[in-house]
Order: structure tokens, then sequence, then C-alpha cells
């Protein structure tokens, strides 16, 4: 062990390549194996060994699915909610973060204080009253009641905080001010360009987050105007158990996304990472 | 982070001057504080504006926090009112019982089940998970090919939604031709009714949060590791420590302010556990039947309150539960905070 230790600057071994092929290959391995389920037909699935390959059934179950369930009227719903909220939490997040970093003005810090402690009191202690609250606006069963109380994020603040407080030069905004530009426009043309990456990364957080949210929507959503996590569950939920059906509507909920990240995963990951640190 | 700001940025017009890309690291290191002098120092601006660097703070932040009011505070202060009285959504008449809901729910056994199994799906769930992450951390944290490969790999199951993974682990884990069993009946093992089983469902269960959140606890621990400075290491490979050694004596010490916050974390989280075990047993479960299982064998506190808020529509009752339930999260933190602050303390 020692001796490997000593060789310092690189170090190949095979056995933590190994390791980690392995760990990946089980983390892959799940969502492989749903596309592999949802290309087969029931039958198939009922053999054993099961197939481990894709068939080639996968349109004509997700033809089913679009059948099934209303997920056209979902995907259609899933991508204004995230979407609303991504825009949203990027705005708000950006202007409060800004403020908090960069501005001083009385209670900066408890104000500050109390947003990272929101983000540690559970949600679901507020469910009951906030559906109440719905059903008074007569929000329930609309999308608005899905995006509303999602506009903001204590943690979007707290990690656009963390970002503007170490990547925006004070004295960017020093000769700014001494130039006569109001707190706003040094907002639009200092802030938000050094903003830029920090708020990228938070928008595809949160829209990722937002897509994936499950518990508020099937609450508050009916399930013939559901968002895609919604529909996905009461496609799974039949009384009879059809797993190539399940399976095929996991691929059309999930499938957008991993690709997505697949593409932008080094930034997002450098993201996840970067407010890790602080935290 | 990409390295630059993109080029549209880079001479905007009407500022006059050109936008630098973002530094990675403000030397001064503390822009908050003792830079008033500058501030008074420039030439006297318009009244309006001075008002208006007084005042634009507090509207920056009040989207947040009027929102957050609205949607986040006022629930919860309510919830309290609510957990006061017999409320029923489907009865117009909401009769004040003061403390009833919760002496009721204190003597209620479903509560207290579902307590235990929240306890056993959580410790089941994070413990295994945040050691397997801390050594995970650790092998991603030397020089690797595909580096970049193996983390979006590692955090592919993050993206992957609650709903997908246990759609996914129900077909794994099924009773008649899951994979799981596949595989133990391959090896001359017995099948396993994973959901019927009290021990057998809190592990899927487990298996499945697991499999979600490892990878992403993994890449904030090597996050964390990499801040730790390379002498430290070097020093101690010269007076002959162990890579395991060096492991316990460097690097948890060092990161250990992290490894407090991903442990708060996945307990509030764990805590809060409900759409795992109200999907895995949603194949069986006809609206009548109880949520968590048959025996209801896997009902968490979420579920619960899940089960008496929106299915029976007792609003008052679930309030109660909910308020207690955020009791127990603040007890199970704080002892959990404790806990980790105590171990290995003398290192760090």
């Amino acid at each position: 062990m020692s001796a490997r230790a000593r060789a310092g600057a690189v170090r190949r071994n095979p056995l933590t390549y190994l390791t980690l092929l392995a760990i990946a290959f089980f983390s892959a391995f799940p969502i492989y194996w749903s596309v592999v389920v949802a290309s087969h037909d029931n039958a198939a699935m009922a053999e054993l060994p099961p197939p481990l390959l894709p068939g080639g059934n996968l349109f004509a179950n997700i033809a089913r699915v679009f059948d099934t369930a209303p997920f056209a009227l979902a995907l259609v719903n899933s991508v204004v909610v995230a979407g609303a909220i991504t825009v949203s939490v990027m705005l708000f997040s950006t202007l409060a973060g800004f403020a908090f970093a960069k501005l001083r003005f009385r209670g900066r810090s408890a104000l500050l204080m109390i947003t990272v402690g929101t983000m540690m009191v559970p949600a679901q202690l507020g469910i009951i009253p906030l559906y109440l609250l719905m059903i008074k606006l007569q929000w329930n069963g609309t999308i608005a009641a899905v995006i509303v109380p999602s506009l903001v994020s204590a943690f979007g603040v707290f990690f656009m905080t963390q970002f503007l407080s170490r990547a925006l030069p004070s004295e960017l905004l020093e000769a700014g001010r001494v130039d006569g530009a109001s707190t706003i426009r040094l907002f639009w043309h200092v802030v938000l360009p050094v903003a830029r990456p920090a708020a990228a990364v938070l928008g595809m957080l949160t829209f990722m987050t937002a897509w994936n949210d499950y518990f508020w929507p099937l609450v508050v959503l009916t399930p013939d105007d559901p968002t895609v996590q919604v529909a996905l569950s009461s496609l799974a939920s039949g009384y009879v158990q059809d797993f190539t059906l399940a399976l095929a509507g996991t691929a059309v909920a999930t499938l957008p996304l991993v690709t997505v990240f697949v593409l932008l995963g080094r930034q997002i990951i450098g993201g996840i990472m970067q407010g890790a640190v602080k935290g | 982070m990409p390295p630059s700001v993109p080029a549209e940025h880079a001479g905007r017009a009407g500022t006059g001057r050109p936008l630098r890309p973002p530094v990675p690291l403000d030397p001064r290191r503390d822009p908050q504080t003792g830079r008033a002098p500058a501030h008074r120092a420039r030439p006297t601006p318009p009244r309006w504006h001075r008002l208006e660097a007084k005042l634009s703070p507090y509207a920056y932040i009040s989207p947040f926090f009027l929102l957050f009011a609205a949607f986040g505070l006022f629930p919860l202060a309510y919830t309290a009112w609510v957990s006061l009285h017999d409320w029923n959504l489907l009865k117009s008449e909401h009769a004040f019982v003061g403390m009833g809901n919760f002496q009721e729910l204190l003597a209620d056994g479903y509560f207290w089940n579902a307590a235990v199994n929240t306890l056993s799906i959580g410790v089941l769930s994070t413990v295994p998970q945040l050691l397997f992450a801390l050594w995970l951390a650790h092998l991603l944290n030397r020089p690797l090919r595909y580096q970049t490969l193996f983390r979006v790999t590692l955090l592919l199951p993050n993206v992957t939604s609650v709903v997908a993974v246990v759609v996914i682990f129900s077909q794994l884990f099924g009773r008649e031709f899951g994979m799981i069993n596949a595989v133990l009946t391959a090896f001359g093992f017995d099948r396993i009714d994973w959901q019927a089983g009290t021990a057998t469902s809190h592990a899927a269960l487990a298996t499945m949060i697991m499999w979600r959140w490892t990878g992403y606890n993994a890449l904030i621990y090597l996050a964390a590791m990499q801040a730790v400075p390379r002498e430290l290491y070097e020093a101690a490979t010269i007076d002959g420590a162990s890579a395991f050694r060096q492991f316990r004596g460097i690097t948890v010490p060092m990161i250990k302010p992290t490894i407090v916050f991903t442990v708060i974390v996945s307990t509030i989280g764990s805590m809060q556990i409900i759409a795992e075990p109200m999907l895995f047993g949603a194949q069986v479960s006809a609206a009548a039947m109880p949520t968590g299982g048959a025996d209801r064998q896997f009902q968490t506190l979420g579920l619960f309150l899940y089960e008496k808020g929106f299915r029976n529509f007792e609003f008052g009752y679930a309030s109660a539960a909910a308020w207690v339930m955020f009791l127990l999260v603040v007890l199970v933190v704080g002892l959990n905070y404790m806990l980790i602050r105590r171990m290995r303390g003398g290192l760090a």
C-alpha cells in the first residue's frame, strides 16, 4: 500500500479502475434495463432467464403509453411547469444573491441566515395548509398550483450568494458606482454577465428538480391533467402489472432529461461540486 | 465552470468598458467588510440615487421573501392552527379540539409503526450510503483517466426521477419476473417476495434510495477532498503512513464540515421518504387498501400523513402528525449532529 502511495504523481492502479467500472455499471444498469424491458413484450419478460438485449417493441410500447395515459398533455404541462419555475428561480435567485453578496443593508446577515434555515424545514410540514390555500385560490387541479409555490428557492438564493461573493469583483461595482450607475443598472450590465455560468447551472438543477417533482403535483393535480411524473405513476399503478408499458412510460419521462444531462454533465457536476465546497 | 463570459457580453453597448470574465477567486477574500470608506468617498450622487442604493437591496430580496412568506411560512403557521381542530375537508364545520388530535396521535399504533419504519429505512439507506460515498470519493480523488465519464455515470441515477426509480426497481425486485429473483434462482436460492416482508421491503426501499443518492454525495465529498492541501499527504507519506491511515487521519478530519452537512441533509431527507414506499406498494394497493404495504410494513411517516390527509381528508389529524413529525426530525437531526461532531473530534 505505502509503496504505491509513494509513487505520488501518477498511480494507475488497475484495481481502482475495475472497482470504479463495477460501480459505474451498477449506476447505469437499471437505466439500461428499463430500456430493455420497454422494448420487449410482456411474454418475453416472463421468460427465464430474461432477455438482456433490447428488443424491437419499443415504439409499439411507447404508442401504448400515449393511448393509455394523457402523456402528450403531461409532457406539455411538465415543460411549462419546469420552464416557468426555472426562469423565475434563476432571476430571483440572482437578484437576491447579488443583494446578499455585494450590497450592504440592515438585517442582511439575519435575513441570509433565515434563508439558509428554511432549507432545513421539511416541505411536508406545510403541505395541508398549502392545499387548503390552493382550494381557496381555486388553483387546485391547475398547473398554477404546481408552479407558484416553487417560483423561488432558498437553495437558489444561497447558491447565487455563494457564487457572486466569490466571482463578482467588488471594484467593478465600485467603478460603476463612481460613474453614477444606479444599482439596477449595475445589476443588468455588471452582475448578470458575471452570474451567467452559475445561473445556468442553477437553471439546469432547478429544471431537473421541477421535472422530477412528484409528491406535490400528485396531491394537487388530477389524473386527467397531470405532469409527466404523475402520469407515469398512474400508468405504473394499474391493477394489472404491465411492466413493459410502465417502463416505456419511464423511458419517455426520463430519457430527455438523461440525454441533456449526458451532454451538459460536465457543467452540472461542476455546479454541484462548487455549491458543495462552502456548504 | 465555463471559462469565460460568452462573447456577446464582451463589449456590451452602453457600459463603456469591456466586462471581465468572472475571476475564480477574489484575492481579497472579504469583500463585504471594510469597504465603507470607499463608498462614502465618491463624488456626491443625486439624492434619489442614494435612496435607490439604500432601498434596492430590499427590493431585490423581496420577491424571494414575499413568495416564501405566502407559500412557505404561512402554511407552516397555519398547520399549527389546523392541528387544533377536528378539520375534515368534506365537512364545513371545524370544531376546536385543542390537543385532542395530538393525544389521539400518540396513542395511534399506526403512527408509531410509521415512525419505526421511517427510522429503519432511514438508517438502512443513509449509513451505508454515506460510508460508500466517502470511499467512492476517495477512489475518485486521484489522477484518473475518464474522470468526467465516471462522474457523469455516477450522477446518472440522481437525474432519474423518484417515480422512474421505483418503477424500474419494482421490476427488478418483482416476485415473479424480477431480475434479482432470476439471479437468486439461478444460484439455487429461493425467490424472495420483497414487498411482503418488513425487512425485505425495507432493504429494497433502502437500495432504491442508495442507488439514487450515493453518487451525488460522493461528488460532494470529492469536491471537499480536492480542497485538502496536497502537502499534508506528502508529509504523511514521508512518515510512512499507509493509504488507509492517511484516509482516516487526514481526509476524514479535513472534510468533516462537509460530512456533517451531508449527514444533516440526508437525515432530513430520509425522515421525509414518501414517494418510494407509496409507489413500491402501488400495484397491489387499491384505493381502499392502506398505503405502504398490506400490513403497513413499509408505511413511513410521510406516507402516514398522506393517508390521513389526502385519502381520509382528516386534515386536523394529519396536521398534528406533521408537527410531531417535524419535532422528530429536529430531534433526530440534533442527535445526529451531536454524534457526528463528537466522532474523531480530537483529530480535527
